[in-house]
């Protein structure tokens, strides 16, 4: 079992707050209980963070522990490699997902690998936080989702809230966790939605998928922003008397298949939704497990409704690029046609 | 200085220089006055290590030529440098080695330095579970290491820690981005790092002068507000004085340090490598006449510290040491097959479980 203790908070400490409150909130709190915890990236210190993720917390914990660092993003990552095996727990902003790619080589082949290839006297306990995703309009190389190439590599944690409640918990895991993990924000929800977040220092799980719906007919799998509209497709699949389960995996490697097939099983349909490219991404694995393990329980062929195999358009067309409610609604009910 | 055109707008701005140190040359003579710290029994720790490391290093070669050993980077002729760095080192500072450091894994790795050296380059990730709890495993991504090492000082920093991290990179290495980028940040963080170049002349085939325009590799660290300087790094003594200043430095508060070290790599890149392909003879055989181990020999016996007698037992008792290593190392059983499941997560994943038993079942099959 993973550690993903679940603690029950003497103090609970109720406010509203969208996904983005979330974080900050965690940052926060896990500071404040924890002094080995320290946040570095650029821009995260005097300005907060370009999405303002880190407000506040130069103030109360000062330059020494909330880093400015040059505009390096290599040099983030080996440097939470070096900090992660001294005895602090780095929790580092790459800016935006498009700009993560410089720092894959020490995640890749330092972090990931530093507990198995010193048989356990070294370890990396860093957290990699970056917005992902698009749908926010932004420029060129700040939309995309590239959640697979790091899920390839064995050693890492890849998370994605896709609720400010679920923020705030995984968020908890991810800077309690011995190993490293990246910790992916799905900017297009960051302040869509508020929701009660409980800053009572509850950690979620980090091995678990979450139903978010309950359903019998058809399980519908997704993460990130794309929750949202898988929600709202069950929704309209229900005024249709078709009870959709709705799973968020969250915890995308290690990836939960027990939730996930228990669902399939019992319903016999499954549709998986993601935003990023449509080969070789997070559902096709997903896909090729349920076809390993459950393809005599299929009353038919597993749908995905993804990003297309181009590049993120520029942000007039980014609306065609993106999955919606209708996409998974269409999929869903070509599992019914006989 | 360059000279101005004071017509076209020009004014003076800054002025750099650079230092090089060297106590004893090629031919063994003081070229400067012996320093306080080199001590005859230091003389004499230094030089039993250098011998060591090469006895160590051949036989690595020879297990590897054999069958026993897989590719092994040797580090033949640059034994003053990284003994330099293991003997420079304290105990509570932070070791972030590259690959070819055998010498200071010597100093640092406790007894079983030599066979855990050849566990890691036998294929066993045992090898790398040993030294101080702080040090880092040999690391082959080129340059990566340095921004570790950055981390690491900026950690200790953090925790208001008086120790160094001391790193160690190629020639080769300071062409890379991480070079740069951890060098700009140990200026402006006035981080407590030595950055140590092994300038040993190639990376694999390309020689030092294709690898960079600059003249010297040390004047890199000026760009970015790091202190630089040149050694020879066939002497042992040069080396150690560049480092007890870095130290010094560092203590005071006045940041990192960039030593690059002039070197030879006498033997070939690693048992991979053919160095007779891009390298003449004649350019060898006269980097030999000024490598450390003879240097120091040689002045051992001029100060009156070394004979022939001894020279033989030094020999015979490296000889043994090493060979005393590896009979542990081929001793040592093959970790299981499951081994490499064991720390890939400290946390189990239940859902790898099935990896678990298809690796059982694969094992059943052979």
């Amino acid at each position: 079992m993973s550690q993903a203790i679940i603690e029950n908070s003497a103090t609970d400490d109720i406010s509203e707050g969208v996904l983005l409150d979330a974080v900050n909130l965690a940052l926060h709190y896990e500071m404040a209980v924890d002094e080995s915890v320290v946040v570095l990236g650029e821009d995260v210190a005097t300005n907060g963070g370009v999405f303002r993720a880190t407000v506040g917390l130069k103030d109360k914990f000062g330059f020494k522990r909330v880093m400015d660092t040059p505009l390096a993003e290599a040099l983030i990552s080996g440097m939470a490699v070096g900090m992660a095996t001294q005895g602090l727990k780095p929790v580092c902003e790459i800016q935006f997902m498009g700009f993560i790619f410089p720092a894959f080589e020490h995640l890749f082949c330092h972090a990931a690998r530093m507990r198995n290839r010193t048989r356990g006297r070294m370890s990396c306990p860093m957290v990699l936080r970056a917005p992902y995703g698009g749908g926010i309009h932004a420029p060129e190389h700040h939309s995309e989702s590239t959640e697979a190439l790091i899920a390839h590599i064995p050693g890492i944690r890849v998370v994605v809230p896709s609720s400010p409640a679920r923020a705030y918990g995984l968020l908890l895991a991810a800077i309690r966790d011995p190993d490293p993990v990246v910790f992916l924000e799905p900017k297009r929800i960051y302040r869509t939605s508020q929701q009660p977040i409980n800053n009572n220092g509850a950690a979620l799980p980090l091995d678990t998928c979450f139903t978010l719906r309950e359903g019998t007919d058809i399980s519908l799998i997704s993460w990130g922003a794309c929750i949202p509209d898988a929600l709202m497709a069950a929704e309209t699949l229900q005024q249709q008397n078709i009870s959709a389960e709705v799973i968020d995996v969250a915890t995308i490697k290690p990836l939960d298949m027990r939730t996930i097939l228990s669902s399939v099983v019992t319903t016999g349909r499954c549709v998986i939704i993601h935003e990023a490219a449509r080969s070789f991404g997070v559902g096709a694995e997903i896909s090729a497990q349920v076809s390993e393990k459950c393809f005599l329980n299929l009353l038919a062929p597993v749908q995905r409704v993804t990003g297309f195999d181009t590049h993120m358009p520029y942000f007039k067309n980014e609306n065609y690029y993106l999955p919606n409610s209708e996409d998974i609604v269409a999929a869903a009910l070509e599992t019914f046609k006989e | 200085m360059t000279r101005l055109n004071e017509q076209a707008g020009h004014h003076a701005l800054l002025d750099f220089h650079l230092e090089y140190i060297q106590f004893v040359n090629e031919d063994s003579e003081w070229v400067a006055e012996r320093p306080s710290f080199a001590t005859d029994e230091w003389l004499l720790k230094a030089y039993e290590y250098m011998v060591l490391s090469r006895v160590f290093d051949q036989k690595a070669v020879a297990l590897q030529r054999t069958g026993q050993l897989g590719t092994f980077p040797s580090a033949l002729g640059q034994e003053a440098f990284s003994v330099a760095v293991g003997l420079e080192l304290q105990s509570a500072d932070v070791f972030v080695p590259y690959y070819r450091d055998h010498g200071t894994h010597l100093l640092r790795g406790g007894d079983n330095a030599m066979s855990n050296l050849l566990l890691y380059w036998g294929g066993d990730e045992s090898g790398s579970s040993y030294g101080p709890v702080q040090d880092f495993p040999v690391c082959v991504p080129i340059a990566t290491q340095i921004t570790h090492a950055a981390g690491a000082a900026a950690a200790l920093k953090i925790k208001g820690s008086d120790q160094l991290v001391m790193v160690t990179i190629g020639d080769g290495g300071t062409s890379k981005g991480d070079f740069f980028e951890s060098l700009n940040v140990a200026g402006v963080w006035q981080l407590p790092l030595v950055i140590l170049v092994n300038n040993n002349q190639y990376a694999i085939s390309v020689s030092r002068d294709k690898q960079c325009g600059a003249q010297t590799l040390a004047q890199k660290a000026i760009g970015a507000g790091v202190q630089g300087i040149q050694v020879d790094g066939n002497d042992v003594l040069a080396v150690s004085q560049a480092i007890n200043e870095a130290r010094t430095r560092a203590n005071e508060h006045k940041g990192a340090t960039l030593i690059e070290a002039i070197t030879y790599r006498l033997g070939d890149h690693t048992t991979a490598d053919d160095a007779s392909r891009y390298r003449s003879a004649q350019e060898v055989k006269e980097a030999w006449l000024k490598e450390p181990i003879k240097r120091l020999q040689t002045l051992l016996n001029n100060l009156n510290l070394w004979d022939s007698d001894k020279e033989k037992t030094l020999q015979a008792s490296s000889t043994n040491l090493v060979e005393e290593q590896v009979d542990i190392y081929l001793k040592t059983p093959t970790a299981s097959a499951q081994s490499m499941f064991d720390h890939l997560y400290r946390d189990w994943p239940d859902v790898m479980n099935e990896q678990l038993d298809m690796l059982a079942d694969k094992l059943e099959r052979n």
